[in-house]
């Protein structure tokens, strides 16, 4: 059933191809019909997924014969996780995006291609095959951003296209090396993962490939696309590329270079470790001068995936476990966050300069944004009830086991995220100074698809902060199966 | 005295001999019959004739005394001159790609204003395919050079076709000058090769050769014989010519100097080095350098990817930046050729043809735009997106497959290729290469994306040209599209016959 996700996203790219170029409608509705079978095969797949039984495969048929290359689809609980997550923010960005009446068709044509190609990075289990959907991700998200973005548009979109590539050709060189150093005879990572690549090979070869991805998780001192990238981008763009996309690069990080080179991987630890705390911290005190509503979101992202690497970085199954089920809960905080900025605010009141929105009194005006921003702001500051805490937690009990310096650091990070959340909140919503000529006028109601689109992400940080067991009983086992033997070994906890 | 049935000869080399007769056909019809047609009548007439004859040598090639599949012994020649004409398994699916491209160039010349001599123009091409096809067979230094004339000559006058055009004289001056000075250059090293050997046999000459240590003077000819061939292919520091003779020669000319010419040199370059100089391979694993044509080749890869790939970013003019990529990608290809192991040589293969086929469709929707808006810049692509849907997919299709997105059939390509040159040196020596190579593949993307943006992100201007599309030029460019996508997606279409044909 999972496979069913990047097959049905394909066929859904097709149909809106074929659909006539003014056709607004006829292209949102086939990409919403599209999401939402992709989120429903994912759901079922998750429903009959099996945690126990570590990775099982979906489809497996040789691609490239000569070279050992094959279409290998498989899933374990990680992958689960992302598949669904994936799913919910495909449906929402749609919902979010209700709007675009520009190019409609293209927009929808373009955003199924990157669901596309993430769901099936996601899937992949064969090197070869995670890489090219890894870069079919590139240029959809470059015509995203340059088309129908804002604010520096076509600048934040170019240095998106080329940090992504960038990080892609540090993985290239890494999975050829690896690939000739095993004698070319598979690109399986599953046998990979247990083929003993000379400790020579793996100094050098696991950082390349894990800052290769980790660009795309926005670490630390690599991250200054994110920022840029989520602000040009529109609304229903910055969600995916927070939501999903950042994703992309720690699910890389854990799943190649982590396996791939265990030994490298003991080596670079502390550094790596060092880079994405300063990530959390750098990224919470940057959050809270800006002055752009959307570059605090926009830095809290760089933030927030600062713990999903620390996570990583732990070794043990907890911070492991946390790591992940920290990008499932960022992937939906994000999401609304970036849901309520974008679309719901910016779109209506065409400024996101905190300054003045202080004086449009949107409390008033925009009950429902409050409301929304509210709870998305309580989720996103960790509090207990929400997605954030639990996998925060699980990070930070992780990382005080792995490395406690590094999880007293992050715990000020945290800190200071109440801090940069509070104030951002106060100023958008809540401000307190006089109000401005805009602050009389009514705004556009929120319509019915942004509801339906909040109410799905609000929901699912709550489901999973009031019950984290529903993915950490998926996460958890994936962490004892055989491929992972070597890394969890490393963390010796 | 070497005696031999001239028969036996025809019978080998029959797929170049029909297309000379097809070339001679055309010059005939077009001189003798059409001359009073229309432009337009001429060109169909005389590319029916053309076309007929590529595809009767393509069927040949692929149909007739097919040698058996697997053995080494594969390849036939004649016994009285071994090496001077060779049919294998490899070099006909090669030769097939070059009739494809030939094809190609000759579909897209048709709708052509650029010239009254129809004749000539389509006979030129016909025989300038004949000199590609001899270089695939040649394994004789003597063979190899001549063939490689034969091509040029062909080519330089391609290159000045357009006689109204100052720009494309200029185009063909400078691709012949230095074509001259580099064919002078390659013809004196192989004559040090020839007087150290006493041989002109590829296979002789390797023999002759197998000394523990290279002599100082077959150095000097290595790099005599190799400064031409970088002429040939374009290779940093012997590109000058090219992004001026890009620009000023007619599209189809400059689509076929770029593809079909390319694919034959490459093919003979990897065939002169790894047959006839084995002996003086040398080594560029790092820090562990030793003369011979590796490092020298390893220099010119290097050059032309850095200075092909940067000088790419600051073209406003879209046929100089492909004039420059196509630097870059000779930069690409020639990791191939140093790899010297005969997976290199598939990977170049494969390489090298999807580049043709992808540089092909290329020029060809630049020599529309150009025919519309008189000049190619690269605000001439603005809004094209908009106008010509289908034709702008096309064109986004062939610059991100040069650009290696996957699941393009550059991708794979440069994947293999690659591989293959990581796996040329023991303990992964060459790999610094693979890093050059893909660092700046990573700043290759700039330039592609700023030939995207023009079309998709850009408005069109106030009152855009329209494109005048011949039909059988949208059919073409749309299929070779449709090539590079299948070619990405299950490249094994190709490589499956090309493993199988080593």
């Amino acid at each position: 059933m999972l496979a069913w996700t990047v097959y049905l996203s394909f066929l859904g790219l097709l149909a809106v191809l074929l659909v006539p170029a003014g056709n607004a409608r006829a292209a949102r509705g086939i990409a919403l019909a599209t999401a939402l079978a992709g989120f429903f095969a994912a759901l079922l797949g998750a429903f009959q997924f099996a945690p126990d039984k570590g990775v099982q495969t979906l489809v497996r048929i040789p691609w490239i014969p000569g070279l050992g290359i094959q279409c290998f689809l498989a899933a374990d609980g990680i992958s689960v996780t992302l598949v669904l997550l994936t799913g919910l923010a495909a449906v929402a960005g749609i919902l979010f995006s209700w709007n675009i009446e520009h190019r409609a068709k293209e927009f929808f044509a373009f955003y199924l291609a990157l669901i596309a190609g993430v769901y099936g990075v996601f899937l992949s289990f064969d090197l070869f095959q995670l890489f090219v959907f890894y870069e079919l991700a590139i240029i959809p998200k470059y015509f995203l951003v340059a088309i129908w973005g804002s604010t520096n548009r076509e600048y934040g979109a170019m240095k998106l296209a080329l940090y992504s590539f960038i990080g892609s050709a540090l993985v290239l060189i890494g999975l050829v090396a690896a690939y000739v150093a095993s004698g070319m005879k598979t690109m399986d990572l599953l046998e990979l993962a247990h083929y003993p690549f000379p400790a020579a090979l793996q100094y050098w070869a696991f950082p390349v490939v894990f800052i290769g991805f980790a660009i795309l998780a926005g670490l630390w001192p690599f991250h200054t696309w994110a920022p840029t990238g989520h602000v040009a981008a529109p609304t229903a763009a910055s969600m995916l590329l927070a939501g999903v996309v950042m994703k992309l690069g720690a699910y890389g990080a854990l799943r190649v270079a982590m396996t791939l080179f265990p030994v490298g991987l003991s080596v670079w630890r502390d550094a790596i470790g060092l880079l994405a705390v300063i990530g959390i911290v750098y990224g919470a005190l940057v959050a809270l001068v800006q002055q752009d509503f959307k570059f605090v979101i926009g830095y809290s992202s760089v933030s927030h995936m600062g713990f999903v690497l620390l996570g990583l970085l732990t070794l043990n199954t907890v911070g492991l476990s946390g790591a992940v089920l920290q990008m499932f809960s960022h992937g939906v905080i994000a999401g609304l966050l970036f849901g309520v900025v974008g679309r719901m605010v910016y779109d209506r009141t065409h400024t996101r300069d905190l300054v003045e929105l202080e004086g449009w009194h949107l409390r008033r005006l925009l009950p429902f944004a409050a409301g929304t921003f509210v709870i998305a702001a309580l989720a996103s500051m960790g509090l207990p009830g929400f997605s954030g805490f639990a996998a925060e937690f699980q990070v930070l009990a992780g990382a005080w086991a792995a490395f406690p310096t590094y999880a007293l650091l992050a715990g000020i990070g945290i800190v200071v995220g109440v801090a940069y959340t509070l104030r951002v909140l106060q100023k958008s919503f809540f401000g307190e100074s006089e109000a401005t000529a805009e602050a009389a006028h009514p705004l556009p109601p929120i319509t019915l698809p942004e509801r339906i689109g909040a109410g799905l992400l609000i929901g699912a940080t709550l489901l999973i902060g009031l019950c984290p067991r529903l993915l950490l009983d998926l996460i958890g086992p994936s962490f004892q199966s055989s491929l992972f033997e070597q890394v969890v070994k490393g963390g010796k906890l | 005295m070497i005696s031999f049935s001239y028969l036996e000869l025809l019978g080998l080399a029959a797929p170049e001999a029909i297309i000379v007769l097809a070339a001679l056909a055309v010059l005939a019809v077009d001189l003798l019959v059409m001359r009073e047609a229309s432009l337009r009548d001429r060109f169909l007439v005389s590319g029916l004739f053309a076309g007929v004859g590529l595809a009767a040598a393509t069927a040949w090639l692929l149909a007739v005394n097919v040698p058996p599949v697997g053995a080494h012994s594969a390849s036939l020649s004649l016994p009285m001159l071994p090496g001077m004409y060779v049919d294998e398994p490899l070099g006909r699916l090669v030769k097939v790609a070059i009739l494809i491209l030939a094809l190609g160039t000759i579909l897209l010349s048709l709708a052509g204003e650029f010239t009254r001599h129809v004749g000539e123009y389509l006979a030129l091409i016909l025989l300038a395919t004949v000199g590609m096809m001899l270089l695939v067979s040649a394994r004789d230094i003597l063979m190899i050079f001549l063939a490689l004339e034969l091509t040029s000559l062909c080519l330089y006058v391609l290159a000045a076709f357009n006689k109204r055009s100052p720009a494309s004289a200029e185009a063909a001056l400078k691709y012949f000058l230095f074509g001259g000075l580099a064919a002078a250059c390659t013809l004196f090293g192989l004559s040090y090769i020839y007087g150290l050997t006493g041989a002109t046999g590829l296979a002789e000459i390797a023999a002759k050769l197998a000394a523990p240590t290279p002599d100082p003077l077959l150095l000097a000819a290595v790099v005599l014989t190799l400064v031409g061939f970088g002429f040939k292919i374009a290779a940093a520091p012997f590109h000058l010519w090219a992004p001026d003779t890009y620009q000023g020669a007619p599209t189809p000319s400059a689509a076929f100097i770029a593809s079909g010419s390319k694919v034959a040199s490459f093919f003979v370059l990897a065939k002169l080095t790894s047959l006839g100089l084995a002996p003086a391979q040398g080594g560029a694993s790092w820090g562990a350098y030793t003369p011979g044509w590796v490092p020298v080749l390893a220099l010119l890869t290097v050059l032309s990817l850095v200075l092909g790939n940067l000088a790419a970013i600051a073209q406003t003019n879209v046929k100089r930046l492909l004039a420059y990529s196509a630097i870059a990608h000779a930069g690409y290809t020639l990791l191939g050729v140093l790899a010297g192991t005969p997976m290199g040589l598939t990977a170049l293969v494969f390489y090298i043809t999807t580049y043709g086929l992808t540089v092909l469709g290329a020029f060809g929707i630049v020599g529309l735009v150009e025919e519309a808006t008189g000049d190619c810049r690269l605000v001439d692509f603005a809004g094209l997106g908009r106008r010509e849907p289908a034709l702008a997919f096309c064109m986004m299709i062939f610059l991100l497959s040069l650009a290696g997105i996957p699941p393009l059939a550059g991708f794979f390509g440069k994947f293999y290729l690659f591989a293959a040159v990581a796996a040329a040196a023991p303990n992964l020596g060459m790999l610094w290469l693979v890093v050059v190579a893909v660092a700046m593949s990573a700043v290759s993307l700039y330039y592609y994306l700023q030939v995207l943006k023009q079309i998709y992100v850009a408005p069109s201007p106030e009152a855009p040209a329209s494109l005048r599309v011949p039909a059988t030029t949208r059919v073409l460019l749309i299929l070779i599209a449709a090539v590079v996508v299948l070619l990405g997606c299950a490249p094994n279409l190709l490589l499956g016959p090309l493993l199988a044909a080593q």
